[in-house]
């Protein structure tokens, strides 16, 4: 249970085509991240999986099944939204209840089924107090609690984290994970966080202005980024584009490479340091080099260059993407 | 408003509004409170004298006063549930998006703005007149016999003219509840399988609770003292049919000329308010906290 297949999925809002046209297979238990810069239609292309838009045109199948003219709630769908939409005068008990009495069950059994809920979330000892006494996090957990009691075909997630601050963003993104690995149930997750999309994901859907990119696992994408819009995309720091005639000795239009791949010590390029930032575990340089540009540098904790020192750069050779006119990568 | 000085200062800028507020208020209370111990008639100036209770004895005794009692409350329970009910039905209408939205939101108020004595001649001679009403030629249009609205359902006709100019208020308040209604929330319960009427008894109606609570707790406090419709359309009658308290203790006052009687039905009139208002604020006042 639990296959999505789009097939030429377009929507428009009268004249602007949000997503001109997308086929994309979700395979059973898998974890797919949908990502991209906001307004690329990641939430929208979710929105048309989950039902609460209509599609313009195109077949969305799920578990084999035309689901394209299926209601929200038949399509076995939970969905997590990014206010978490809790409804603020249940307590949590009857939050997470709800779709289990609007699908009519036995009191009994929804009692059972919010306490394993509970149980799995933490959030035991909350069951009674309303979503405005809960923390950010708890208010995730109870969400997603209300999304796990359906027992659904697949998880929707439309960036459920970015309402919470960084250390607990961190938490919860394990959290999410290690729920997957227990449920086993596919999920469908929307970010614009690329450091999210890698730790998470077991397949990576890159869109731009409501076109795909790319589709791949995680380190498929870090490893070969089929353009340059995914180059840059994933990674941080951003991977180091280079123009001009040091493109050329390699045959290409751009060649791109990651600030882990740079070299320091001895190399062809020679430049200044701009900017240094000492993390500790790493340091970031940003080095001016002559006929190349501003480079970013990730070099180790002990590096101890600073601003208007000297360096030596070298590339990676074996680690070097090269683009072509068309920002393709070449082979 | 940190140190000492600064404290005194403030208390002795806004002392004056304060004292005068104080006065406005409390010089007509004390006059009405002394003047319902008097025996005070205006046919017999000069010739006041200390009557005790009398005046409450004989105006909560009075027949009249107890016929006036359940006509102020069914007034002010009338108007509520047909502004309150209506008012919700409206606000939704008016939510949906249709051509026209803008000016159709604009008129929607415009009864509000009617002053009482206007609406009630206006609903009096316009619509409800027996001869020449719009109601009675629809009646005769579809053959019926026209029907006397103030003569045969005096306190009913009043409670619809009260009840058209205070829907807009109820109204426009619900309105803006509504369009405050997390749209996310209404998806997640899209999604949880909320059919629309479980999405309006589950979701809409408790997010709507705060603002039919301030609904309610206003009109309460007008809808007690509604005189100018009652004055311009029945003068309280057919007997006392649709006499309220304010208009029991005008008639006292004015009509009989007995000021004393007619104050001591203001006190009483004052106490009631209270009673409803504590009755109120422990039935719904919950709503308010947050």
């Amino acid at each position: 249970m639990g296959n999505i297949t789009l097939s030429n999925v377009r929507k428009s809002f009268g004249e602007t085509h949000v997503i001109p046209g997308i086929d994309l297979a979700i395979e059973e238990g898998e974890f797919v991240v949908f990502v991209g810069p906001s307004g690329c239609g990641k939430s929208t292309l979710l929105r048309l999986i989950a039902g609460l838009e209509d599609i313009s045109a195109g077949v969305i199948r799920i578990d084999g099944q035309d689901a394209t003219a299926l209601p929200p709630a038949k399509r076995g769908l939970a969905m997590v939204f990014q206010s978490y939409a809790l409804y603020p005068h249940m307590s949590v008990r009857k939050n997470i209840a709800f779709p289990l009495k609007m699908a009519g069950l036995d009191p009994a059994v929804i009692e059972q089924k919010v306490a394993n809920a509970a149980k799995v979330l933490n959030l035991s000892n909350y069951l009674d107090r309303r979503p405005g006494q809960l923390s950010g996090g708890q208010r995730q957990r109870v969400a997603i609690g209300r999304a796990i009691v359906r027992e659904p075909a697949a998880f929707l997630f439309d960036e459920p984290l970015s309402n919470l601050d960084a250390a607990l963003r961190v938490s919860m993104r394990q959290e999410i994970s290690e729920l997957h690995q227990t449920l086993k149930t596919t999920m469908i997750y929307v970010t614009h966080d690329q450091v999210e999309a890698m730790t998470m994901a077991d397949k990576i859907v890159v869109l731009n202005a409501g076109r795909i990119e790319q589709v791949g696992s995680p380190l498929d994408l870090y490893r070969a980024p089929a353009n340059l819009f995914v180059a840059g995309f994933i990674g941080s720091p951003k991977m180091n584009f280079i123009t001009g005639a040091e493109a050329a000795k390699h045959g290409a239009t751009t060649i791109g490479i990651r600030p882990e791949h740079v070299m320091i010590g001895d190399g062809p390029w020679q430049g200044t340091v701009g900017l240094a930032e000492h993390l500790g575990s790493d340091t970031f340089l940003k080095v001016e080099v002559p006929g190349v540009g501003t480079l970013t540098v990730r070099g180790g904790g002990e590096v101890g260059l600073h601003h208007g020192d000297t360096v030596r750069l070298a590339p990676q050779p074996d680690k070097l993407h090269r683009f072509d006119a068309n920002g393709l990568a070449m082979k | 408003m940190a140190t000492a000085h600064s404290r005194t200062a403030a208390r002795l800028m806004v002392s004056p509004a304060v004292i005068l507020l104080f006065l406005w208020m409390i010089v007509p209370l004390g006059m009405t409170i002394w003047f319902s111990f008097l025996r005070y008639n205006l046919l017999t100036p000069g010739n006041e004298s200390f009557a005790g209770f009398d005046n409450y004895y004989y105006f909560l005794t009075n027949a009249a006063f107890w016929q006036a009692l359940t006509n102020t409350l069914t007034l002010v329970l009338g108007v509520l549930a047909i502004t309150v009910i209506g008012g919700v039905l409206l606000a939704l209408l008016l939510d949906q998006p249709f051509w026209g939205q803008g000016v159709v939101r604009v008129m929607v108020i415009a009864p509000f703005f009617v002053m009482p004595t206007v609406s009630a001649l206006v609903w009096k001679n316009m619509f409800m007149n027996p001869v020449n009403g719009m109601f009675a030629h629809i009646a005769k249009t579809l053959g019926l016999q026209p029907f006397d609205f103030l003569a045969h359902a005096p306190l009913a006709s009043i409670i619809l003219i009260v009840a058209w100019s205070w829907l807009p208020f109820s109204t426009l308040i619900l309105l803006t509840a509504l369009q405050s209604l997390d749209r996310e929330q209404q998806e997640a319960a899209e999604m949880d399988g909320a059919s629309p009427l479980a999405r309006f008894w589950y979701l809409t109606v408790p997010h709507l609770t705060r603002s039919i609570t301030v609904v309610v707790l206003i009109q309460t406090i007008f809808l007690l003292s509604v005189f100018a419709e009652i004055l311009v359309t029945t003068n309280g009658g057919p007997g006392n049919a649709s006499t309220n308290i304010p208009y029991l203790v005008y008639a006292q006052s004015l009509l009989s000329f007995d000021v004393g009687g007619g104050s001591a039905g203001g006190i009483v009139a004052v106490i009631l308010a209270n009673i409803v208002a504590i009755f109120l604020m422990r039935m719904i006042g919950k709503n308010l906290e947050t």
